[in-house]
């Protein structure tokens, strides 16, 4: 274990350079962000994952942003086991009407100010999966949305890029107030 | 045509055999002959595969072990009613629950008739039955009781603490010891059969590879096995073997990631950020190999949907050269580090008679002396001229299922070495697909990284799909990850779940 370490120490990290932010996602974000959400949360966000029916596929890229070549949390962006410590729902899936009442419920337990970022192709509109008896179809269909992130699965790199941008905004916008 | 071993023949003599259904025959029985194989699996004299409905028959597949022998029996129900499996052998418990969800028929004598997949939900009963009733009111959904005293319950989910899958665990403990664990799962329930009903190979395709994201390439694979053997169709040999080399990157990415999650359950942080490091590895190679990270959509009826990149098999070799220098030192640091051996070794075990009723697949059945993998025992090309072992251990417990994990991911690179090295040349990698002006029926049984996925479909004369069923490895796992956590500590359920890591999707279909 100590060499394993030693060497972790010793090596050039890799880690790579931020990607730039999405330029689309932050024309969506225009406006979502007020300034007392930039003075309470600073450059930080605190996001709460939120599977509402996706074939996992999403789930495992959302898991690689925690790996050593995105490194999340160097962004200020972490992830929290409970929505009481959520500023930010990342949502997947094309919500299956099982799990309807739990999105809902999970985003009541969050307090404002909130964002919701729907990730994958099924988030926005059902996707795929679009006229099923047993879905929804898109996160926006249950509760509001603040920034799609597309994909089928959305590459670490889009869902860090889409992040970034709405901590961006998170910290510099003005405008209407968010979601309470 | 696979011969049908004796055991399987002799229970379905007498039953009307179905024309173009292959490879495996499926035979229509009576009610008397459906009995009789509940009582042979409730024997132990074959495994229970898969068990399905359709509007007016149930259909089960059946596993002669011993022989590798497959057969399909199909039920006719006119009643809407059909002789319950589940009443003598638990394993179609699940199965035949969500048969009555799904399609209304009635498993009579099923000891625990409480719906399934259907939360009550869905604004309409028996989605797939046809005559789209209504949906009635339903009372809470009633846990099974477990009685004594200083007996409490913990509720958790569906919205899990981690980054996972939706379904409710429904601990009943004593001080820390659970004395009773409950699944509920049905969450993310999506329709998918529904949805693949009339549609062209290559959309349902897309649906199959969407099932359970982790196995994509194993859904599709096995999806377009059914097709092409439904069809009749001859896949190219060079497209033959870039499934499976699809197949095994996408086992070593899901099996590096486990070995790296199981250590993180055990508060083992260094093991995963090294795994993952691997797996993202993996990842970045497929994604220049095959133009996808996770390799969607890259397998479909007919062959593969583009070549190998022009660098593609370098970058693999590249690929087993990263793996081959660092994954030697982590199975030391795993072997060696008594406090994390503390909490995977005896933990969470899984009885192998328990395993064997099962029919579990893949890390748990083999952690648990089931010696079934499908690239083996249902060998299909190129698997069965490929030289590999499979590892096999009788202990049972979350460090077994480690140490299969490990085992496979070094005969998985040893396959990978095979089949860069007798690649077929191209150019061809994929055939068109196309109806036989008739009703086909096929079935498909591929080993994913997790079990082996079972694929069926008929298909009408145009090609298009009328009924799909896809049976995930996970149908015969969680029933048992219930009987592995008795006695645990409630700390130790993370780790035990993640040991045998079962798909929510592809189970809630």
């Amino acid at each position: 274990m100590r060499k394993l370490l030693l060497e972790s120490l010793l090596k050039v990290p890799v880690t790579e350079p931020a990607p730039d932010r999405d330029a689309a996602a932050l024309a969506e974000l225009a406006g979502t962000v007020d300034r007392a959400a930039r003075a309470t949360l600073g450059r930080s966000l605190s996001i709460r994952q939120i599977d509402a029916g996706s074939c996992n596929a999403c789930e495992l890229e959302i898991h690689a942003l925690a790996n050593a070549f995105y490194d999340l949390e160097r962004f200020g962006l972490r992830f929290v086991a409970s929505p009481r410590h959520a500023d930010v729902l990342l949502v997947t899936g094309p919500v299956t009407k099982n799990m309807r009442e739990a999105l809902e419920r999970t985003w009541r337990a969050t307090p404002a100010p909130k964002w919701v970022v729907a990730a994958g192709g099924c988030a926005r509109d059902g996707g795929i999966f679009a006229g099923s008896y047993a879905c929804v179809g898109g996160v926006s269909a249950v509760i509001p949305v603040d920034l799609h992130i597309p994909g089928c699965p959305p590459t670490p790199t889009a869902l860090l890029k889409g992040l970034i941008a709405l901590m961006t905004a998170a910290a510099s916008t003005t405008a209407a107030p968010p979601h309470g | 045509m696979p011969s049908l071993s004796s055991k399987l023949s002799d229970a379905l003599a007498g039953g009307l055999g179905v024309e173009h259904h292959r490879p495996w025959p499926r035979t229509v029985v009576g009610r008397e002959a459906w009995q009789a194989l509940s009582a042979q699996l409730a024997a132990g004299q074959c495994t229970l595969l898969a068990l399905w409905g359709e509007r007016a028959a149930v259909n089960m597949a059946l596993l002669d072990e011993d022989a590798s022998g497959v057969a399909v029996a199909t039920c006719p129900c006119p009643d809407g009613m059909f002789h319950s499996v589940g009443q003598v052998h638990a394993p179609a418990i699940r199965l035949e629950r969500a048969i009555q969800d799904l399609f209304g028929l009635a498993a009579d004598g099923l000891p625990d008739p409480r719906p399934w997949l259907d939360h009550g939900s869905w604004g309409v009963r028996h989605p797939l039955g046809g005559d789209g009733e209504a949906a009635v009111e339903t009372g809470p959904y009633v846990f099974l009781p477990a009685e004594g005293e200083g007996l409490h319950q913990i509720a958790v989910g569906p919205v899990h603490a981690g980054i996972i899958e939706p379904g409710h665990f429904r601990f009943t403990a004593n001080g820390e010891t659970i004395v009773r664990l409950e699944e509920r799962l049905g969450y993310v329930h999506k329709g998918i059969e529904s949805l693949m009903a009339g549609k062209s190979l290559e959309d349902a395709g897309r649906l199959a590879g969407r099932t359970s994201g982790d196995s994509t390439v194993a859904y599709a694979y096995a999806f377009a096995r059914a097709a092409e053997a439904a069809l009749g169709v001859e896949v190219p040999p060079r497209a033959v073997w870039l499934r499976a080399l699809m197949a095994e990157l996408e086992r070593l990415a899901n099996h590096l990631a486990d070995i790296g999650a199981v250590c993180n359950d055990a508060a083992f942080a260094l093991m995963h950020a090294h795994c993952a490091m691997l797996r993202e590895h993996v990842l970045r190679t497929a994604a220049a190999a095959f133009g996808h990270r996770l390799m969607m959509d890259a397998i479909v009826a007919g062959g593969v949907g583009a070549d190998l990149a022009p660098d593609g098999a370098a970058r693999i070799r590249g690929l087993l050269a990263t793996i081959r220098a660092a994954f030697p030192a982590l199975i030391e640091l795993y072997d060696k580090t008594a406090s994390l051996q503390d909490r995977t070794v005896g933990t969470g075990f899984l009885d192998p008679a328990l395993a064997r009723r099962f029919g579990c697949g893949g890390y748990v059945g083999r952690a648990s002396g089931r010696a079934f993998d499908a690239r083996r025992n249902l060998a299909y090309p190129p698997y069965d001229g490929l030289r590999f072992d499979i590892p096999v251990l009788h202990d049972g417990d979350v460090n077994a299922r480690v140490w299969i994990r490990i085992r496979e991911v070094e005969q998985s690179l040893g396959l990978v070495d095979q089949i860069l090295e007798r690649l077929p040349r191209g150019p061809a990698v994929r055939v068109p697909v196309a109806g036989i002006g008739a009703e086909a029926e096929g079935m498909a049984v591929v080993e994913g990284f997790r079990g082996d996925v079972l694929a069926w479909i008929r298909l009408d004369g145009e090609a298009r799909v009328t009924r799909c069923h896809l049976r995930d490895p996970s149908w015969f796992q969680w029933p048992v990850l219930e009987a592995a956590i008795e006695g645990n500590i409630v700390a130790d359920f993370p780790l035990c779940n993640k040991s045998f890591n079962c798909s929510y999707s592809g189970q809630d279909l």
